[in-house]
C-alpha cells in the first residue's frame, strides 16, 4: 500500500463525513459495515526514520467521527469483555461518532487514567477488537472498529484542550499506602487509591518516573509528554512522589509497614532483569541487552547526542537478536541512531512473531532487515574484545511446542557469519529480583515471578503486587488491569480497617 | 534532592564531599556504593563507592577522582549546592568476619573505599595489613585514617617520592611467602592493579577478593551493562557484587568494557571543561 500523507488522509475524511454526520443513528449495520476504515496518518517513513517524533500521528477529527460511525452498538459487547479493565467502549464511540468528544472522554476516565498511554501502546488486535462484529463481518481482524485509535484521539483532543478532568477524591482516610514502582501498575494503583482519600507514596528508583512507559518505550511510539501529563494529573490528586528510591535498599520493604508505618504497599518493580542467551562472545564489548540500549536511549536521552552526558555506540550494521515489540523498538531506535544496516534475526518466522503487525510494518518502511529461520550461535569478536560479526544458524520448523507456535529446529552445518557491531538481546526480561531478595517472607516462583492470588495479595500480609512483577514481561494494559484489582483490595482492605477502629472507639465511648 | 554540606580537595584531582542522605547513611554497609547525578535531564549516572557515613548527621561521605565529564562537573559544585539525583545503598555489602589476617591492598582512589571494609574488619576481631599505593606521593589519600585501623602499614610510591619506591604487588607478594600467610587478600583499585594483585596471590593460594568498578547505567540489575565474565558465568556488579573472587574474574574482557566510551567521554569532557572555562572569562 503507497503511502498516504496526513493532509491526503484529512482532506479525504472532510469530503466523507459530509455524506454521513446527518444519518449517524440511521445508518444500518450493513452501510456501517461499508464506511471505509479510517487510516491512522503517519511521519512519513523516510523522514521520520531520523527523528524520534511519533510515527502515528492521529486522527483527525473527521477520521475519529467516521470511524467511530463504524460500531455496530452491539448489544452483546465482546469489545468490552475483552479489555483488561473493561472500558464502556461502545459507549464512548457512540459519542465520538456524534460527535460530543468530552462526553467520550467522561466515559473512558470513569474506567481509566491512562487513555494516552493505552490508545497507543495497547495490542488491541488481540484484546478489545479481536472479536469486535464489524471485523469478523468484514472477516479480517485488521478491519475491526479501530477502538484504540479512537481511545487516543479523545486522550489527545482531551490534553490539547488544555481541560484536566481531575476525579473526585474522597476526604481523608489517614490511612497511608507505599506503591513501589511508578511504571502502568502503580501508577493505576496510585491514582485508584489516592481517590478514596488514602494517602498515596510512590517511590520509584530512576530519576523519573514512567517505569518500562520511559526508559522502554521509545519517544517516537509513545511521546515523554504524555507520561508527564499523566503524572502532572496525580501530582495534582495529592499523590506524593520520591525518586531516586529503591526500595529494598534505601529502605527495606518491611521497614515500610514496621518503621514508616505504611498500612498496604503494592509492588510493581517490573520485569527489570535482561534475558541473555548465554552463548559465546555475549559480553564483549558491543553487545546490549535491549533493557540498556533502551534505558540509554530513551531514559537517559543519549539520542539526543550533543545533549545528553550518557553515551551510546555508534553503530553501522546492527544484529537485533529476539521477534517481539522490544526487538522491533531496538531496531527502530537503531536506526534513527545511525545506523545503515538494522537485521532483526528471528528463528521462526513473520508468522509466529509475538510483535505488533503494526510495529513489524512500521519497521519494515523504516528499512529494517527480517531475517528469519535464523538465530545467532555464537559472537565474534576482535583481539580488542569488540563485536565484528555473529555467527547465524539456519533453522526450520517442526512440529508446535508449548506455546502452540511451531518448534525451531536447527538446520545441522549451516553456519555462516554476519558482519556487524552491534548486538541487541531483545528476546525477553524476567521479574527483577531485588524485591524477593530484600523481603524474604515474600513468596515467588521458580522464575522469580511474585506469587498473589486472586486479590493481588501476596504471601506478606498488607502486601500486594501487579504487573509484570507478577506476570513476567507483558503489556501495559494487563499490568493496570493487575493495579486496578490491586487497589481495590487495599481499598477494601482499608475500608474494613477503619470501620473496625470506628466500631472500637464507639464502643469505648459507651 | 541532596546537599553537599561538606567539601574538601584531598589531591590535585580527588576530591571528598559529605553529602546529606540520612536514609542511605542508616542503611548502608561497607562495601556499598550510591549513583548520583549532577544534572538529572541529560546527566549520566554514574557509580561512586560509600566512603564512610555518620548516621546522626545524616550524611555519607564520598570520595572521588576527576575523570570524566560528571566527575568533573561534581568537583565544580560547591557547599550548600543540591544534587538532583542521588541514590543508594547500592550493591551487595561486603561480607565481613574474623578471617584472621587480611591483607588489604587499596591502590590510589581504592584507600577510599577500601578504608570502611578495613574499619570493619578490624573491628571484627581481624589482624589487619594494609597496603597503600599511588603513583606519586601527592596522590596518597587516607594515610592516617589507614595508619589508625592498620596493624602493619606499608606506603608504596611508584616513583619513591614517599614511603617504600615499588608497585603495591612487591609488598604484597613478600606477605604471601612468609610463613604464615595471609588469610584473605583484599584488593581495591584501578582494574589493572585488582589484575595483578590477583595474579600475584593466586599461586600462594590466597583467597583474593576484588571490588569491580564497571560502567553502570540504573544500578538495580535491570540493564546489564556491567556485567562481567567470573569463571565464565555472567554477573552483575551493582547486584551480585561489586566484590568477587579475583582469581575468577575475567579482568581483560572487563577493562574492554570499561573502555567502550572512552572517545566519546573524553570528547565531551574537553568540551565541558573549556565552555566553563570560557564562560568564566566572559563573567571576569
Amino acid at each position: 500500500m503507497s503511502y498516504r500523507s496526513p493532509e491526503e488522509l484529512s482532506a479525504k475524511a472532510k469530503e466523507l463525513i459530509v455524506e454521513y454526520v446527518d444519518k449517524c443513528d440511521s445508518l444500518k449495520p450493513k452501510e456501517r459495515t461499508q464506511i471505509p476504515a479510517q487510516e491512522m496518518p503517519t511521519q512519513d517513513p523516510f523522514i521520520r526514520r531520523t527523528n524520534l517524533q511519533e510515527v502515528a500521528i492521529g486522527f483527525s477529527e473527521e477520521q475519529a467521527q467516521i470511524e467511530a460511525m463504524r460500531c455496530l452498538q452491539c448489544i452483546k459487547k465482546n469489545c468490552v469483555m475483552d479489555c483488561p479493565v473493561n472500558i464502556d467502549i461502545p459507549g464512548f464511540v457512540n459519542k465520538i461518532a456524534h460527535g460530543d468528544f468530552e462526553g467520550a472522554a467522561q466515559i473512558i476516565k470513569q474506567t481509566t487514567l491512562l487513555p494516552a498511554i493505552c490508545g497507543r501502546v495497547c495490542p488491541q488486535e488481540t484484546q478489545c477488537q479481536l472479536h469486535c462484529a464489524v471485523g469478523r463481518a468484514l472477516k479480517d481482524v485488521e478491519k475491526s472498529v479501530a477502538i484504540g485509535r479512537l481511545e487516543r484521539f479523545i486522550a489527545d483532543w482531551e490534553r490539547k484542550s488544555g481541560k484536566r478532568a481531575l476525579p473526585i477524591i474522597k476526604p481523608s482516610t489517614g490511612k497511608k499506602v507505599a506503591v513501589v514502582g511508578s511504571g502502568p501498575a502503580g501508577l493505576v494503583v496510585a491514582a485508584d487509591c489516592k481517590r478514596e482519600g488514602h494517602h498515596v507514596t510512590i517511590f520509584e528508583a530512576f530519576h523519573k518516573l514512567g517505569g518500562v512507559l520511559r526508559y522502554g518505550i521509545p519517544e517516537f511510539r509513545l511521546p515523554n509528554d504524555i507520561i508527564d501529563h499523566e503524572i502532572e494529573t496525580l501530582l495534582q490528586m495529592g499523590v506524593e512522589i520520591k525518586t531516586n528510591f529503591v526500595v529494598g535498599r534505601t529502605r527495606k520493604l518491611i521497614d515500610l509497614i514496621e518503621k514508616d508505618k505504611y498500612d498496604a504497599v503494592f509492588v510493581g518493580t517490573g520485569a527489570g532483569l535482561p534475558i541473555f542467551m548465554g552463548i559465546e562472545g555475549e559480553n564483549l564489548v558491543g553487545v546490549f541487552s535491549a533493557n540498556e540500549y533502551l534505558t540509554r536511549a530513551n531514559l537517559m536521552r543519549a539520542f539526543e547526542k550533543e545533549k545528553a552526558d550518557t553515551p551510546i555506540i555508534s553503530s553501522k550494521k546492527v544484529a537485533v537478536l529476539g521477534g517481539g515489540n522490544v526487538a522491533m523498538d531496538s531496531a527502530r531506535m537503531a536506526k534513527r541512531l545511525g545506523a545503515e544496516e538494522v537485521y532483526v534475526i528471528y528463528r521462526r518466522t513473520e508468522h509466529e512473531m509475538p510483535a505488533r503487525k503494526e510495529e513489524v510494518a512500521h519497521a519494515k518502511e523504516e528499512g529494517i532487515e527480517f531475517r528469519f529461520l535464523e538465530n545467532a550461535k555464537r559472537i565474534i569478536g576482535d583481539e580488542h574484545g569488540c563485536v565484528t560479526g555473529i555467527e547465524s544458524v539456519r533453522f526450520e520448523l517442526g512440529e508446535p511446542d508449548e506455546s502452540g507456535r511451531r518448534r525451531p529446529i536447527e538446520i545441522k552445518n549451516s553456519e555462516f557469519i554476519v558482519e556487524v557491531d552491534t548486538v541487541i538481546v531483545a528476546i525477553g526480561n524476567g521479574s527483577n529480583p531485588l524485591i524477593s531478595q530484600t523481603t524474604p517472607q515474600i513468596q515467588v516462583n521458580k522464575w522469580g515471578n511474585v506469587l498473589v492470588d486472586a486479590t493481588q495479595k501476596t504471601s506478606l500480609d498488607k502486601v500486594f503486587a501487579g504487573g509484570d512483577i507478577v506476570l513476567g514481561a507483558a503489556t501495559v494494559i494487563l499490568a493496570m488491569g493487575e493495579g486496578r484489582r490491586a487497589a481495590a483490595s487495599i481499598n477494601d482492605m482499608l475500608a474494613q480497617q477503619i470501620e473496625s477502629e470506628r466500631a472500637l472507639k464507639n464502643s469505648y465511648a459507651l | 534532592m541532596n546537599k553537599i554540606i561538606y567539601k574538601e580537595q584531598l589531591s590535585k584531582d580527588v576530591f571528598l564531599m559529605r553529602i546529606d542522605a540520612p536514609l542511605i547513611a542508616e542503611e548502608r554497609q561497607p562495601g556499598q556504593f550510591i549513583i548520583l547525578q549532577t544534572d538529572d535531564d541529560y546527566g549520566e549516572r554514574i557509580p561512586l563507592t560509600i566512603a564512610d557515613a555518620n548516621i546522626e548527621e545524616g550524611s555519607i561521605t564520598i570520595i572521588f577522582q576527576v575523570v570524566g565529564k560528571t566527575t568533573t562537573a561534581l568537583s565544580m559544585m560547591k557547599t550548600g549546592d543540591y544534587l538532583p539525583a542521588f541514590v543508594g545503598p547500592l550493591g551487595k555489602p561486603t561480607h565481613i568476619k574474623n578471617f584472621g589476617h587480611v591483607v588489604c591492598v587499596a591502590g590510589g582512589i581504592g584507600a577510599a573505599p577500601m578504608h570502611p571494609i578495613a574499619e570493619a574488619l578490624k573491628k571484627a576481631g581481624n589482624r589487619v595489613t594494609i597496603i597503600i599505593g599511588s603513583r606519586t606521593k601527592d596522590l596518597l589519600i587516607l594515610e592516617n585514617k589507614m595508619k589508625n585501623i592498620a596493624d602493619e602499614l606499608i606506603i608504596c610510591t611508584d616513583d619513591g617520592s614517599y614511603g617504600r619506591r615499588a608497585l603495591v604487588t612487591e609488598p604484597l607478594k613478600e606477605l604471601c611467602e612468609r610463613m604464615e600467610k595471609p588469610d584473605m587478600v583484599i584488593a581495591i583499585g584501578p582494574p589493572v592493579m585488582m589484575k595483578f594483585c590477583s595474579l600475584t596471590t593466586k599461586p600462594y593460594n590466597v583467597f583474593t577478593q576484588v571490588s569491580l568498578n564497571t560502567i553502570m547505567v540504573d544500578g538495580t540489575g535491570m540493564c546489564g551493562g556491567c556485567r562481567v565474565s567470573i569463571n565464565n558465568e555472567t554477573k552483575f556488579v551493582c547486584v551480585d557484587g561489586p566484590e568477587f573472587d579475583g582469581h575468577q574474574v575475567d579482568f581483560d574482557n572487563m577493562i574492554a568494557r570499561l573502555n567502550s566510551y572512552k572517545n566519546i567521554e573524553g570528547q565531551k569532557q574537553k568540551c565541558f571543561v573549556e565552555k566553563t572555562f570560557k564562560a568564566k572569562e566572559v563573567v571576569l
